[in-house]
């Protein structure tokens, strides 16, 4: 049988390599034939997790509820010293310093990384913004809402910390950051589903032995990850707790 | 149970000091000033209780901003923070809201151990494990300075009648 493992569609484009050669690798050491599948968007992976077509998932933590609680997933492993910030930038000539300083009907440009944009939208609160009064400018990566921020398209916008840290430095001296956040808690995880989690315990046994050998490390470097920690049930069921408290 | 804060742990000069009872029958009195505390950008507190409301877990956030140590935090009663500035009939509909499997979300103020206070936009929902509720997980985050004037002016007239009395002038 072969099972079907996805990634989060939030990683960088410059990754798609390094995932497939991680999924080789987990394919020898697992002995298993599992097949790589990844989605340009949030509701298409949604539409085959709900359909009962995926196996093994590097899940946004906003879909950690859905994945654990309704679809039987089991927590195995989170990327070590690894949390999902956001940051959200204006133009670097804007007269905006803070995020009191966005008006109603302030145009955002965000992806549709639901944690970042969870997290974009708490920081703009004190600002007494919320969706319903500001215009939201749809964006296909973090390159793109740059983009649109340099061409005046938007005022103000959502990046995932690490993916703005990832813009070219041309990019990134025109843009100004108002605000990180600093939450710590918030992180993405790898999950096994109901047909893979019998093996649990193996494929954790496989990613926290990774960076123990050179050919690990450098399948790691290439997702940009440092290694893996375990993820236990209470853990992941205290991130959701907090994500529901935010959304 | 909680002592009387301390005159010593007040920063600045001048303190008022109230009586407070709380839900479970304890009292103390708590010293406060007028300095308010921003709220830090970007931070959540965040912290969670068993369900008598004993505080399990705390983040750096939350000791940094609450003034105790997470030692002190830790098994204490959350009311710790309750401010006297804040009515009973503002957390009306807390409990109830938790009970029913919901989250409840208020503007608060809290106080700190130095006296001081800090304002927050407060989410608290319940933890549910294999069907049993554990304790609760409350998160703060930073609050619209439009919401916390509107409370600021509305909290005062919620008080019951003989609700502060206790209070000093």
């Amino acid at each position: 049988m072969t099972h079907t493992f996805t990634v989060s569609p939030d990683f960088p484009p410059a990754r798609i390599s390094g995932w497939f050669i991680f999924n080789t690798w987990l394919q020898r050491r697992l002995e298993a034939a599992i097949h790589l599948e990844l989605y340009d968007d949030f509701v298409r992976q949604r539409a085959d997790i709900a359909a009962g077509r995926i196996d093994l998932i590097y899940a946004n933590p906003y879909d950690a509820a859905l994945l654990v609680r309704e679809k039987g997933f089991v927590p195995v492993a989170r990327p070590r010293d690894k949390a999902d910030e956001a940051i959200i930038a204006v133009p670097a000539a804007s007269a905006v310093q803070r995020v009191e300083d966005l008006r109603p009907g302030a145009r955002i440009a965000s992806t549709d990384d639901p944690d970042v944009r969870t997290m974009g939208m708490i920081m703009i609160e004190p600002a007494d913004l919320s969706a319903a009064n500001t215009a939201a400018v749809a964006c296909g990566n973090y390159v793109l809402v740059a983009k649109a921020l340099l061409s005046g398209t938007a005022d103000a916008g959502f990046f995932l910390k690490q993916s703005f840290e990832e813009l070219s430095e041309v990019t990134r001296r025109q843009l100004r950051q108002i605000v990180e956040s600093h939450i710590y808690v918030v992180h993405h995880a790898l999950m096994a589903g109901p047909r893979l989690a019998a093996r649990r315990d193996e494929i954790r046994d496989a990613l926290l032995g990774m960076d123990q050998d050179a050919k690990g490390r450098d399948i790691l470097a290439n997702l940009g990850l440092a290694g893996w920690d375990e993820l236990d049930e209470e853990a992941t069921e205290f991130m959701i707790d907090l994500m529901d408290t935010l959304t | 149970m909680l002592r009387d804060m301390e005159p010593a742990d007040i920063a600045g000069g001048a303190f008022k000091e109230a009586r407070l009872t709380y839900f479970d029958g304890a009292s103390r009195i708590v010293r406060y000033t007028d300095v308010e505390v921003p709220f830090p950008e970007g931070r959540l507190i965040v912290s969670c209780t068993d369900v008598p409301g004993m505080i399990t877990q705390a983040n750096k956030a939350f000791v940094d901003m609450s003034g105790y140590s997470k030692e002190e935090l830790i098994g204490a009663p959350h009311y710790i923070l309750r401010h006297p500035d804040m009515p009973r009939a503002a957390f009306k509909g807390l409990w109830d809201t938790l009970a029913r499997g919901e989250k409840w979300t208020g503007y608060v103020k809290n106080l700190r151990k130095d006296g001081a206070y800090y304002w927050v936009f407060a989410t608290v929902i319940g933890n549910v494990r294999k069907g049993k509720l554990v304790g609760y997980t409350s998160v703060r985050r930073k609050p619209s300075r439009t919401r916390i004037d509107e409370c600021a002016k509305l909290y005062p007239t919620l008080f019951a009648p003989g609700e502060r009395e206790g209070y000093s002038p």
